[in-house]
C-alpha cells in the first residue's frame, strides 16, 4: 500500500517537475537573446503569462475541421509528457523504467509530431499543409539521426532501457553524440539554423505556419507541448553527454541542471550569433548530424567489440 | 616497437579529425571553406611524424613534418587562393554528385574503410590504429571530389585530399621510406598545384569558365 502511495507521489512530482518548468527555458533562451542583442527583453516568466492568457480566451474553430483539430494537439501534449516521464532525472531516476523504453519515447515523439501535423492539416488551409510538408520533411532526417544516437547509447552500454543507457562515456564519441544531438535539439525544436521561431513570414515558416489556425487553449497546449520537448530534449542531450552515473545525489542534481541551462544557454547563443539558413542547405546540415550520430555509433561499436 | 596508449589515442584522435575533415570538404559549398579544409588537413597530418616519434628526436623526422605543414598547410592553399583570385571566378561549387549524396557516399566509404581494415592482415602493432582505414578513406574522398565536382580547382582539392591518404598510408612505413622520397613526393604536388595554378588562367581566359565539362571536346 505505502509501497504504490510512494510511487504515485513520485509520479505527481515528477509530473509537476516537468509541466511547471518546462516553460521556464523558452524564457531563458529570450534572455540570452536580449543580453547578446543589449536589449532588457521579455520577462523571465513570459510563456506563463502567455499560456495563462490563451487559457482563458475562447476557441475559435473552423466550421470544415473535424474534432480531431483538438484532439490533435491534446493527444501530442500527453504523448509529450509520457515521453518526459519515462527520461530519467539524474539521481531521482525514471518514473518508469522497462525494457526497451527507448523506442518508446522515440514512438511518443512521433505520434506527437503526427497529431500535430494532422490537426494542422484539419482546417485545409494551404500554409498549414505547407508548414507540414517542411516539418514533416525534415522529421525523416532528424529521426534517422535520433535513431543513431539510441544505437550508439544502447551499444555502448548493452542495454535499451533508458535509465541504464544514458550512462556514457567520455571521448570522441561522446563529443560526436553530443555535437549530432545539439543539431537535432535545435530542429526537433525548431529554432535557429532551421526556422525562426519569431518570424511570422508565411514563406519561411515551419512550425509556426502548423499553428496558425489554432486559438485559445489548444494553442496554448501546443505552445506548453513544445516547450515540454525542448526540456526533454536538454536532459536527453545532458545525460546522454554527462558522465554522472558515480557522483552524489546532490552534485549530479546540480550537474543536470548547469547541463540544461548550458544547453538553453548555448540555443540562445546560436540564435544570436546564427541566420536561418535556406531551406536548400538545411537537409545538408541535418544530413550532417545523422552523420555525426552515425560516427559516434561506430567509434561505440568498434570500442566495445563483444 | 611498442607504442604507448596515449600516443596511440593521440595519434588515432588526429587521424578521426583527418576523416571528419574529409567530410567537411564534401559538403562545403564554397571554394576559400574547401581550401581551408584541405589546409587545416595538411596541417593535421604534418603533425603526425611527430607523434609517431614517441619521445625520441629525429631530425629527419621533424624535416619531413615541418616540410609538410609549410607546404599542404601554407604554400598550396596561398597558390589556390592566388589562382582563384587570378582567374576571378565565383566562388560557388557546382557539384555533379550534389552534396549530401556525396556526404553520403564519403561516409559509407569511411565507415566501409573501418571494416575493411578490421579485414586485413595487418601487422600487430597497426592493428589498433586508425591509419589504413584513415588512408583508405582519405583516398575514397579524393576520388568522390574529383568525379563529382566541376571546376578544377575543386578537383585540385579532391587531388589534394586523395594524396593526403597516400601520405597515412606512408606512415605506416616511416621508419623504412627514406627522407629523399618523402620530399620529392612533396616537391612534385608542389610543382603540380604551381602547374594547375598556370593551366587553371589560361583554361579561363580560353573559355570564359573553369567547367572543365567544356573541356570534353579536341579542337584543332
Amino acid at each position: 500500500m505505502t509501497q504504490s502511495l510512494l510511487f504515485i507521489a513520485g509520479l505527481i512530482l515528477r509530473l509537476a517537475f516537468w509541466l511547471m518548468l518546462a516553460p521556464l527555458l523558452p524564457g531563458i533562451i529570450n534572455k540570452v537573446k536580449a543580453w547578446v542583442a543589449g536589449r532588457r527583453g521579455p520577462p523571465l516568466l513570459q510563456l506563463y503569462y502567455d499560456l495563462a492568457k490563451l487559457w482563458q480566451k475562447e476557441t475559435v474553430l473552423s466550421t470544415s475541421a473535424s474534432p480531431a483539430f483538438v484532439a490533435g494537439p491534446a493527444v501530442a501534449w500527453v504523448a509529450l509528457a509520457g515521453a518526459a516521464l519515462l527520461l530519467p532525472l539524474g539521481p531521482a531516476g525514471a518514473a518508469l523504467s522497462f525494457r526497451g523504453d527507448a523506442l518508446l519515447l522515440i514512438y511518443l515523439l512521433a505520434l506527437a509530431r503526427f497529431c500535430t501535423a494532422w490537426a494542422a492539416m484539419e482546417t485545409g488551409s494551404a500554409f498549414e499543409g505547407m508548414g507540414t510538408a517542411r516539418e514533416v520533411s525534415y522529421a525523416v532526417l532528424i529521426e534517422a539521426a535520433i535513431i543513431a544516437a539510441v544505437l550508439s547509447l544502447s551499444i555502448q552500454t548493452g542495454s535499451i532501457s533508458l535509465a541504464v543507457m544514458l550512462s556514457p562515456t567520455s571521448g570522441a564519441g561522446a563529443a560526436l553524440l553530443a555535437a549530432g544531438l545539439f543539431t537535432v535539439l535545435l530542429a526537433e525544436n525548431c529554432r535557429v539554423p532551421f526556422d525562426d521561431p519569431n518570424t511570422h513570414l508565411e514563406l519561411t515558416m515551419i512550425h509556426e505556419a502548423m499553428v496558425l489556425d489554432h486559438s485559445g487553449p489548444p494553442l496554448a497546449v501546443i505552445l506548453h507541448g513544445a516547450s515540454i520537448k525542448l526540456l526533454l530534449c536538454a536532459v536527453l542531450l545532458t545525460e546522454a553527454v554527462l558522465p554522472m552515473r558515480g557522483l552524489a545525489p546532490l552534485p549530479a542534481a546540480g550537474a543536470l541542471v548547469a547541463g540544461i541551462l548550458a544547453v538553453t544557454a548555448g540555443v540562445g547563443l546560436v540564435e544570436s550569433l546564427l541566420a536561418r539558413f535556406a531551406f536548400r542547405r538545411v537537409p545538408l546540415l541535418l544530413t550532417t548530424a545523422f552523420l555525426l550520430c552515425l560516427f559516434a555509433l561506430l567509434i561505440a561499436w568498434k570500442g566495445n567489440p563483444a | 616497437m611498442e607504442r604507448q596508449p596515449g600516443v596511440s589515442g593521440t595519434l588515432n584522435l588526429l587521424i578521426g579529425l583527418a576523416m571528419g575533415l574529409n567530410l567537411l570538404a564534401l559538403g562545403s559549398s564554397r571554394l576559400p571553406s574547401l581550401i581551408r579544409t584541405v589546409s587545416v588537413q595538411g596541417m593535421v597530418l604534418g603533425v603526425m611524424p611527430l607523434l609517431l616519434e614517441h619521445g625520441r628526436f629525429d631530425w629527419a623526422v621533424a624535416l619531413v613534418a615541418l616540410a609538410t605543414m609549410a607546404g599542404k598547410g601554407v604554400l598550396i592553399p596561398a597558390l589556390l587562393r592566388r589562382a582563384m583570385r587570378a582567374a576571378n571566378i565565383e566562388r560557388e561549387i557546382e557539384p555533379s554528385i550534389g552534396f549530401i549524396p556525396s556526404l553520403l557516399l564519403g561516409a559509407g566509404g569511411t565507415i566501409s574503410a573501418v571494416a575493411l581494415a578490421g579485414a586485413l592482415p595487418l601487422l600487430p602493432e597497426h592493428a589498433g590504429s586508425l591509419l589504413v582505414p584513415g588512408a583508405i578513406a582519405s583516398v575514397l574522398t579524393g576520388f568522390i571530389l574529383l568525379i563529382g565536382r566541376t571546376k578544377a580547382i575543386s578537383q585540385v582539392c579532391g587531388y589534394l585530399i586523395l594524396e593526403n591518404g597516400i601520405y597515412i598510408f606512408g606512415m605506416l612505413l616511416i621508419r623504412s621510406t627514406p627522407l629523399l622520397v618523402e620530399s620529392g613526393i612533396l616537391l612534385d604536388l608542389t610543382v603540380g598545384v604551381f602547374v594547375i595554378g598556370i593551366i587553371v588562367d589560361r583554361i579561363q581566359r580560353a573559355f570564359d569558365s573553369l567547367d572543365t565539362r567544356h573541356l570534353t571536346t579536341l579542337r584543332e
